[in-house]
């Protein structure tokens, strides 16, 4: 049984990898949709990816929380604990030049960096860094030790401190474990947009662009290399996934 | 000398005799788990194998799903809560009569699943009793 299960899998990622190559020699740079389908099932995430996002701060509402708010709701991160101990994947900060005047307000999540301290510093790998870019924490490895909220620039990551029951069931957590923003990967996986994307542009405002960074006709693509685009301490050269235009 | 020794068979067997019954399970007073399943279909694998082998399964899964972002595989925890959870409750656990409880409990083994994964089931299931749904029994009992 159980050797019979791999040799399945690799049938079917070989066929559906035979298919994908077929499909972008067919039609190079055409693309309707941002993100145009879920990766076909027993297909492991590819390096060729590189899952991003783009937010438009000029775009963002100060006030508005929508996105913090569908992140919480997607991933059932409610809860009756004070803020000091609450979960927090994605946070509002609002931001002032006190000589201009100009007043800034952006979503700061985990910025899913190519070289992320969290996983450098991670004693047990529980911390890893997915092949297209999304990184994430293996819940089942993770002894909940925090260095890696210690070694995080952008203060992304939380730790669970509560008995957990209400989960979403695509969204494991537990007391313990150090957890923060999958950029969805649940969601991402099955061709959607992550929640706070989806719930910005119901809102009206569209800030957050997802997408493939490494696919050169894709709209996020498209975007930095036209507009000037910034990451947050670039100076750290970690090459964050996420990018902001209008800072 | 003779007595002691003759005391020493008898009790010998009493101990051998006790020992065998509670073996075999004969009046041991713990009985069989009842699995209640309470959405009969095609398990991924036989009643056996997925017995003696679903840690395993899952665990390999678990792996190749998280690590490297492999959906939609034949084993997977959710869908085994989606056929297995109570129609009492809608969860694999909550009782002994629940489909993962049931079993742990009667190995005595820890069920840390579900410390993380939620064991309700996706989609509501019918809020009838699950008496007509009793499969694989066993000589429960």
């Amino acid at each position: 049984m159980s050797d019979k299960t791999p040799n399945q899998s690799r049938r079917a990622f070989v066929a559906t990898a035979g298919a994908a190559a077929a499909g972008v020699m067919i039609a190079p740079g055409v693309h309707l949709i941002e993100v145009a389908s879920a990766r076909p099932a027993g297909e492991a995430a590819s390096r060729t990816v590189r899952w991003g996002m783009l937010v438009d701060v000029t775009k963002c509402q100060e006030g508005c929380t929508a996105c913090v708010s569908a992140c919480n709701k997607e991933n059932a991160l409610e809860t009756a604990l004070p803020q000091n101990q609450a979960p927090q994947w994605i946070r509002k900060v609002d931001l002032k030049d006190k000589s201009t005047g100009r007043a800034l307000s952006l979503p700061m999540m985990c910025q899913h960096c190519e070289k992320p301290p969290c996983v450098d510093v991670c004693p047990t790998g529980a911390s890893f860094k997915r092949a297209d870019g999304i990184v994430l924490v293996d819940r089942h490895i993770c002894i909940g030790c925090r260095y890696c909220m210690m070694a995080c620039p952008y203060k992304a990551r939380s730790f669970v401190h509560e008995t957990l029951e209400n989960q979403n069931p695509e969204v494991p957590r537990g007391k313990g474990c150090v957890e923060a923003c999958t950029m969805c990967v649940h969601r991402v996986d099955k061709g959607q947009q992550p929640a706070c994307v989806q719930a910005c542009g119901a809102e009206g405002h569209a800030a957050i662009l997802f997408g493939d960074l490494n696919d050169g006709a894709s709209e996020i693509a498209k975007r930095i290399r036209s507009v000037a685009t910034s990451q947050v301490r670039a100076d750290l050269q970690l090459n964050p996934g996420v990018r902001y235009q209008g800072i | 000398m003779r007595i002691r020794t003759l005391f020493g068979t008898v009790l010998l067997g009493a101990v051998a005799l006790f020992a065998s019954a509670a073996w075999s399970g004969e009046g041991s007073g713990i009985p069989k788990p009842d699995i209640v399943i309470s959405n009969p279909g095609k398990c991924v694998a036989d009643v056996d194998t997925m017995r003696r082998t679903h840690m395993d399964m899952l665990k390999h899964q678990r792996d190749l799903t998280m690590r490297q972002g492999i959906r939609g595989a034949k084993v997977s925890l959710n869908a085994c809560i989606d056929c297995h959870a109570s129609k009492s409750n809608g969860s694999v656990l909550g009782s002994d009569q629940n489909f993962c409880q049931t079993c742990h409990a009667y190995a005595a083994v820890k069920l840390d699943c579900f410390e993380c994964h939620q064991a309700k089931a996706s989609h509501p299931i019918g809020a009838a009793a699950p008496a007509e749904a009793v499969a694989s029994k066993e000589g429960a009992r």
